[in-house]
C-alpha cells in the first residue's frame, strides 16, 4: 500500500462516517495497511507502520491522530511476537488491532455515561466550538430527560460553533450562539463549562481549539467548574510549558504547514490550557483530576 | 526508680524470653542466656551460634516490648533499641495468660513492672495515653486500632534532653563488639553552639570552629581514617552539594570495604553493616545526612545484607565495590546525561535562563545545551552567606556562556526579562514539595507571580518518602557566625551572643510547594510535581 492509497483510504474513512474522530479513521487506515502489508520481517513491518503513521500526520496534523497512532502501534506490539511464523505474528497483531479499535469505539459511550450525571436539571452549560464527544454527552443527558440549555461560542475562524448549535437544535435542546468575545459576559449566567479536547498532555492540561484557554481563564475567575471530556487515545507525551512551547506541527493545519512560507503570518488553530484551570477530566479510564493524568500516561506508555 | 527499673527490666526480659522460648520450643533459654550475658560482659568472643541465638532473642524481645506498654524506654540499659514516646497501650492481659509455668517471684516482678509502667505513664506528659494504659488491659485486642504516635527522628529533637542522652548512649554503644573495655573509643556527641532562634530550637546548630574530630581520641580504632577525613570535609563545607556529598560518601565506603577484613566467627553480611553504623553516626554528627546520602546508604546496606553467606571474602568485597561503582554510574552520571537530553528540548534559541546558586546538574545541562549550539544567556542569582552563585558563574563563563550576576534581592527586578527558571533540588518529597537551598522557594514564588515557567531538575535517587509542608519541621542550621561580616573595618555582629534578645539564623534548606513548579525533569522523563509518588511506587516495584 503506497502513500496515495493510504491517504485515499483515510479520506474515504472520514467521508463514510463523519461522526468518528479523525484519530479512529487513522487507526482504521493503519490496520488496513497492516493487513495489506507484504513485508517479510517484523522489524520491517514496524518500520513501515511508523512510516504510514507519519504520512497520515502530514494529511491531518491534529494531535489526536499522532497520539492515536502512537498508542495503536504500542498496543499491537505489546504482545509476545516470538512466533517464528511471520503470518501468525501478523494475525496476532491484527487481532490486537481489532481489539483496540473496538475498545476505542466504546470510549465515547463510556465518557458520556460518566459525565451526564454532572449535568443537573435546569443547568446552563457553556461549550466551545464543535466537539463530538461533548455532543454525545449532551445527547445522553437529554435522553435522561434532563432539561438544560446550552451556550455555544461561534469559534472563529471556521465558525464550527454554528455546526454544534445545529446538531443541538436537532436534539431539541435550547441553544444560543455567542461571540468568542462574549464568553466573559455570558459566564455569570452559566453553571458549568464543558469542552472537548484534541489532545491531553502530560501535565494534565489540554490542547484544544483556539479560545479554550480564554474560556478556562474566565471560568476560573468566576469560580465555575471547567470540565474536559476526552477519550484515552488522545493522551500524548507532550509537556508544553506555555503557549509558545506547543510544537508548530500541531498549531496549524497540515496544508498550511506545507504551503505557507512564513508561519508567523498565520494564526494558530489551537491553544494550550494549563492543568491549574481544569477541574476534572472525563475519560474512558474514569474521572480524573489533572494530576492523575500523568499517572495514567505513565501506565499507558511505559 | 531508675535502679528499680533496672532491676525489673532484666527480669522482664527473662520471662519475656521464656515466653518466646516457649513459643519457639527452646526450653533451656534462661540459663543459656545468663551464660551469654556473662560471656559478653567478660569480653569473651562469642561463637557464631551463640551470636545467632543472641540475635534471635533480641528480635523476640523487640516484638514483645512493642506489645507491652514501655513508658520509660530511656532507662533501658540493654542493647535493644526501645522506641521513644510510644504510647501503644499495653496488651498485657493476653501476656499473663500464656505463662502458666512461671514461678511466683517472676509473677511478682511482672506485676511490679506493670505498676511501674503505669506510674510512669501517668507522670508522662501525654496524659491521654495514661487512660489508654488503664483501659488497655480491658481493650487489649483493640489496641492496634488506636492511633500510634510515630517516633520522631532524633535530629529534630535537639531541645529534648532525654533524646540527647539517648543519642549519647547510642553512640557509646556503637562499637565493634569483642573489643576490650579499655580500648573502647566512643563517638563523641557534638554539642550545640550559640543561642538558637526559638522556632528552630528543635534542630542542632554546630560551630565550624569546633569540629567533631577534636573530641576524638587518638588512635581512633573505631572510625576509619577515610571517614574521619570525609566528616571533616563535610563539617567545613569543603565537600558541599548534594551530588558531591553522595559521591564522596560512596568513595569513602569503597575504601572502607577494601580495607575491611571479616573477623573470625562473623559473617561479612552482618558484621560489615554493624561496622558501618558508627561511621554513619559520626558523619551525621559532623553534618546531618542529606536525603541522597540516606538513599545511597540504604542501597549499600541492602547490597551488603544480600551477600550470600557462602561467598568468599575477596569475591564479596569486589562485588560490593562493583555495586557501588554501578550505583554512582547509573544514578548520578548517566542520569545527568538523560536529564540533559530532556532539558535541551525545553531550551530554545533566544532564551534567558535564570539559575540560583550552584547546582552541579543545572550547570551540566547548560554546558550540554551550549555544545548543542543553543543560543541563550544566563542570569545567575546568588545569596549570602554561602555565595555559591559565584562558583556557578565561574564555571559557566569559563565555557563561554554569557552571564549576568545578581543578588536575590534583585530577582523581581530582572524577572520580566527571564523566559525560564532552572532550579536544582536537594530532595523531592513524597507530597511533591521540592527541598532545595534556602531562597529557592522565594524565586519560585516570584517567578509564578510573573508567569515564568519554573523547571526543577532532579535525579530519581534524590526522591524520598518523607512528607513536609513547611521548612520548620525538619531543616539544617548552619554556623550562625557565618552571618557576621566585616565592612569598612567594623564588625557589628561580633558580640551577638551577649545580646540576649538577638538570635542569628543561618538556614540551609527550604521547601517549595508543587503549585509553584511547572515541570520536574528526571532521568525517567518529564513529570509534573504531583507525580513524585508515582515514580516512588514504580521504583519500589522495580526493586
Amino acid at each position: 500500500m503506497n502513500e496515495e492509497e493510504l491517504v485515499e483510504y483515510f479520506r474515504d474513512q472520514l467521508r463514510k462516517d463523519p461522526d468518528t474522530a479523525s484519530a479512529v479513521a487513522a487507526i482504521r487506515t493503519l490496520l488496513e495497511f497492516l493487513k495489506r502489508d507484504k513485508g517479510e520481517t517484523i522489524l520491517g513491518l514496524r518500520e513501515s507502520l511508523t512510516w504510514a503513521r507519519d504520512c497520515l500526520t502530514e494529511v491531518d496534523s491534529s494531535v489526536a491522530v499522532s497520539s492515536g497512532g502512537e498508542l495503536f502501534l504500542r498496543f499491537i506490539s505489546l504482545t509476545s511476537l516470538e512466533n517464528q511464523d511471520l503470518s501468525r505474528c501478523k494475525k496476532v497483531m491484527e487481532e490486537r488491532g481489532e481489539l483496540f479499535l473496538e475498545k476505542i469505539s466504546m470510549s465515547r459511550t463510556k465518557v458520556a455515561k460518566l459525565c451526564h450525571t454532572f449535568i443537573k436539571d435546569a443547568a446552563k452549560i457553556l461549550t466551545h466550538s464543535y466537539s463530538r464527544v461533548v455532543l454525545r454527552v449532551l445527547e445522553k443527558a437529554a435522553a435522561e430527560k434532563k432539561r438544560f440549555s446550552v451556550y455555544v461560542t461561534e469559534s472563529q475562524p471556521d465558525l464550527a460553533g454554528r455546526h454544534m448549535a445545529e446538531a443541538l437544535r436537532k436534539l431539541n435542546v435550547p441553544v444560543t450562539v455567542v461571540l468568542d468575545a462574549a464568553v466573559g459576559y455570558v459566564l455569570e449566567k452559566v453553571d458549568l463549562v464543558i469542552v472537548g479536547a484534541e489532545g491531553v498532555v502530560e501535565s494534565g492540561g489540554i490542547i484544544n481549539k483556539i479560545g479554550t484557554y480564554q474560556t478556562a481563564v474566565c471560568s476560573k475567575a468566576h469560580n465555575k467548574p471547567f470540565y474536559v471530556v476526552a477519550e484515552s487515545f488522545k493522551f500524548v507525551r507532550l509537556y508544553p510549558l506555555n503557549q509558545q512551547d506547543v510544537p508548530d506541527k500541531f498549531k496549524y493545519k497540515a496544508d498550511t504547514l506545507k504551503t505557507v512560507p512564513n508561519l508567523s503570518d498565520e494564526h494558530p488553530m489551537i491553544d494550550y490550557t494549563p492543568p491549574s484551570l481544569i477541574t476534572l477530566l472525563f475519560t474512558d479510564l474514569g474521572v480524573l483530576t489533572p494530576s492523575a493524568v500523568s499517572d495514567e500516561l505513565i501506565k499507558l506508555y511505559l | 526508680m531508675w535502679i528499680f527499673a533496672a532491676l525489673v527490666f532484666p527480669a522482664q526480659r527473662k520471662w519475656s524470653s521464656i515466653v518466646n522460648m516457649a513459643d519457639s520450643g527452646v526450653t533451656d533459654g534462661p540459663e543459656k542466656k545468663n551464660d551469654i550475658e556473662r560471656a559478653k560482659n567478660e569480653g569473651k568472643d562469642l561463637s557464631k551460634e551463640e551470636k545467632q541465638r543472641l540475635r534471635k532473642e533480641k528480635k523476640h524481645q523487640k516484638k514483645s516490648k512493642e506489645k507491652k506498654d514501655e513508658k520509660a524506654p530511656q532507662e533501658t540499659p540493654s542493647a535493644v533499641p526501645a522506641p521513644a514516646p510510644l504510647p501503644v497501650p499495653a496488651s498485657e492481659s493476653p501476656v499473663p495468660a500464656d505463662k502458666p509455668a512461671k514461678s511466683k517471684a517472676e509473677l511478682k516482678a511482672e506485676r511490679r513492672a506493670r505498676q511501674e509502667a503505669e506510674r510512669a505513664s501517668k507522670q508522662n506528659k501525654k496524659g491521654e495515653v495514661g487512660q489508654q494504659v488503664a483501659t488497655g488491659k480491658t481493650k487489649a485486642p483493640q489496641s492496634e486500632l488506636q492511633p500510634v504516635v510515630k517516633r520522631l527522628p532524633e535530629h529534630i529533637q535537639a531541645d529534648n534532653p532525654d533524646v540527647l542522652k539517648k543519642l549519647a548512649k547510642k553512640l557509646e554503644r556503637q562499637q565493634t563488639p569483642g573489643y576490650n573495655a579499655t580500648t573502647k573509643a566512643k563517638i563523641p556527641l557534638r554539642s550545640d553552639y550559640g543561642r538558637k532562634v526559638s522556632l528552630f530550637s528543635h534542630l542542632h546548630q554546630y560551630s565550624r570552629k569546633a569540629p567533631l574530630t577534636q573530641q576524638l581520641s587518638i588512635p581512633s580504632t573505631v572510625i576509619h581514617p577515610a571517614i574521619v577525613r570525609l566528616g571533616l570535609q563535610y563539617s567545613h563545607g569543603i565537600v558541599a552539594g548534594s551530588n558531591a556529598r553522595s559521591v564522596a560518601l560512596l568513595h569513602a565506603f569503597k575504601q572502607v570495604i577494601r580495607d575491611y577484613s571479616t573477623p573470625p566467627n562473623e559473617e561479612l553480611s552482618r558484621d560489615l553493616v554493624n561496622k558501618l553504623k558508627p561511621y554513619i553516626s559520626f558523619l551525621n554528627q559532623c553534618r546531618p545526612l542529606s536525603a541522597s546520602m540516606g538513599n545511597a546508604i540504604k542501597y549499600i546496606k541492602k547490597e551488603i545484607s544480600n551477600i550470600p553467606s557462602h561467598c568468599k571474602e575477596e569475591e564479596a568485597k569486589s562485588k560490593l565495590v562493583n555495586c557501588i561503582e554501578c550505583y554512582i554510574n547509573e544514578k548520578i552520571i548517566l542520569a545527568a546525561k538523560a536529564i540533559a537530553k530532556y532539558s535541551i528540548e525545553k531550551i530554545s534559541d533566544g532564551d534567558v535562563i535564570l539559575i540560583y546558586g550552584c547546582s552541579s546538574l543545572v550547570n551540566h545541562i547548560l554546558c550540554e545545551a551550549l555544545e548543542k549550539r543553543r543560543k541563550f544567556r544566563v542570569i545567575v542569582v546568588d545569596s549570602r552567606p554561602r555565595l555559591e552563585g559565584r562558583e556557578a558563574l565561574r564555571r559557566l563563563v569559563q565555557r563561554g556562556i554569557s552571564c549576568t550576576y545578581v543578588l536575590i534581592s534583585a530577582v523581581p527586578y530582572i524577572l520580566p526579562e527571564v523566559s525560564k527558571v532552572f532550579l536544582g533540588a536537594h530532595a523531592l518529597l513524597a507530597n511533591g514539595y521540592v527541598m532545595s537551598r534556602v531562597g529557592t522557594s522565594q524565586i519560585a514564588l516570584v517567578a509564578k507571580a510573573f508567569n515564568v515557567p519554573v523547571l526543577v531538575c532532579c535525579e530519581t535517587y534524590k526522591f524520598c518518602e518523607r512528607v513536609q509542608t513547611d521548612s520548620f519541621v525538619s531543616n539544617e542550621l548552619d554556623d550562625p557566625d557565618d552571618l557576621i561580616v566585616t565592612r569598612k573595618g567594623k564588625t557589628h555582629l561580633e558580640d551577638w551572643q551577649q545580646v540576649d534578645s538577638l538570635g542569628l539564623l543561618n538556614l540551609v534548606y527550604d521547601v517549595t510547594p508543587p503549585d509553584f513548579v511547572d515541570l520536574v525533569i528526571t532521568d525517567l522523563g518529564m513529570i509534573p510535581c504531583t507525580s513524585v509518588p508515582v515514580v516512588l511506587r514504580v521504583k519500589s516495584v522495580d526493586q
